[in-house]
């Protein structure tokens, strides 16, 4: 993405609106905002192929932290285990229900559908192929759907979680746990791939 | 700031960005949809700061019977529990867990409250009220914006403790309505921060006079 056709071109700050002439940076360097400091331009090597393969990582790791358990716990001869699956639906029963919807969407369903979105959007274009179809509205669903993506928040919750119960019954981290840390770890490398103003140009030149 | 005089705004240039995909146009292609992805460019949100005050007055409206009602309902073999936020912090620290008392404390109280705070300054500093200078206000918005997600922590934790704490007549403990008006004031205060227009917060600066618009720096990441 390194191409001079860019240069020259015309980038605005996101958040402070502040007018630039685009210099591409190299690999490893970014352009950044002047005024605000935000991140405008960070083109990282090979950053499409190793988006997609991040993706795909991470959901083969949710898959699978849906249905094993990620805590057990025991207490005077009872013992229970819980799988994400049933964090989901620890809210089902009674008035309260909507409330599993919610945080199915934000720790299941938004994540998994942005690593699908993700996949779709730049797997083509890491094989140098055109983008699909409707690849520019799908690419704004996942940066939309950012904020909402919430597994890591959910990882710490789980640690929380097992030192309020410690008091009470005997608890132990089971593997779906461990996935999850790998996921949060995850996905932290691949926001720091993402530079969308290369990925919009990307969508824009091979159209 | 120092680093002000560099840089002269779109709008003040003749120019708008696409809000959603940043492609650059002449101002006089305000209100028509962005040939690129179709987004409906403006070059500020005048609508900006009802939205973000409509969004701001039902999450505080959903944080008040958030603090006042259960929880979480414990029940043990002995005693049967109802703990609204602040009792369940209080209670861990007499177990001795001030770690994580604290982290409680902060993320369901300290946080949503700064975060109130938060917004509302930004939003009343647009119309010039306070002297923070606009760098600063940018922070204070990128920093609400980042932590606000997580304050459903505490939703989470009332999530799994319900799922995993449920051993019969050993224990066992089920969610209380303030895990649904907590998790509402958290999800509006969300929505309020991401309708603030923060251009606005920078067109209060004025530009300097310059004909051209400068080279963004280029930075050297520490990393390869």
């Amino acid at each position: 993405m390194t191409d001079n056709a860019t240069n020259g071109q015309m980038i605005v700050c996101p958040h402070c609106d502040a007018l630039y002439r685009v210099r591409m940076p190299e690999f490893g360097e970014r352009a950044v905002c002047k005024r605000c400091h935000t991140v405008l331009i960070a083109p990282r090597a090979h950053a499409m192929i190793r988006i997609v393969a991040l993706s795909v990582t991470n959901l083969i790791l949710v898959i699978a932290a849906l249905f094993l358990p990620f805590l057990q716990i025991s207490r005077a001869g009872f013992s229970n285990a819980t799988s994400l699956m049933d964090a989901v639906l620890a809210f089902a029963t009674g008035p309260l229900f909507v409330l599993s919807l919610a945080v199915g969407a934000l720790i299941v369903v938004v994540p998994m559908l942005r690593m699908l979105l993700s996949i779709y959007v730049l797997a083509p274009m890491a094989f140098d192929r055109k983008p699909l179809p409707a690849s520019k509205r799908a690419f704004r669903l996942f940066e939309a759907l950012k904020p909402w993506s919430m597994a890591e928040i959910f990882v710490l919750g789980c640690g929380v979680a097992l030192v309020k119960v410690s008091a009470l019954a005997q608890v132990h981290l089971g593997s779906a746990f461990w996935m999850m840390c790998v996921l949060v770890v995850v996905v932290l490398l691949q926001d720091n791939m993402m530079c969308r103003w290369s990925i919009w140009n990307a969508l824009e030149r091979r159209k | 700031m120092t680093h002000s005089h560099h840089a002269i705004s779109a709008r003040s240039a003749g120019h708008l960005a696409c809000e959603r995909c940043g492609a650059v146009f002449p101002l006089s292609q305000e209100g028509q949809p962005c040939t690129r992805c179709d987004h409906n460019l403006r070059s500020r949100d005048m609508r900006s700061m009802q939205k973000v005050w409509a969004w701001w007055l039902v999450g505080v409206m959903c944080y008040i019977p958030a603090n006042l009602e259960p929880m979480l309902r414990t029940r043990t073999l002995v005693h049967t529990s109802e703990d609204t936020i602040v009792a369940g912090a209080i209670a861990l620290m007499h177990h001795g867990d001030y770690g994580v008392a604290a982290i409680i404390l902060i993320a369901s109280v300290g946080i949503p409250v700064a975060k109130f705070a938060a917004v509302a300054y930004l939003a009343l500093s647009v119309r010039g009220v306070g002297k923070m200078a606009p760098g600063r206000r940018q922070h204070l918005y990128e920093l609400v914006e980042y932590i606000g997600r997580w304050s459903m922590i505490d939703v989470f934790v009332v999530a799994i403790l319900s799922a995993l704490v449920q051993l019969n007549v050993a224990a066992s403990i089920s969610p209380g309505p303030a895990a649904l008006t907590f998790a509402l004031s958290v999800i509006f205060t969300m929505l309020a921060a991401q309708s603030f227009d923060s251009r606005l917060i920078w067109d209060t600066l004025g530009d300097d006079v310059q004909n051209d618009a400068p080279d963004a720096d280029l930075q050297k990441k520490e990393r390869p």
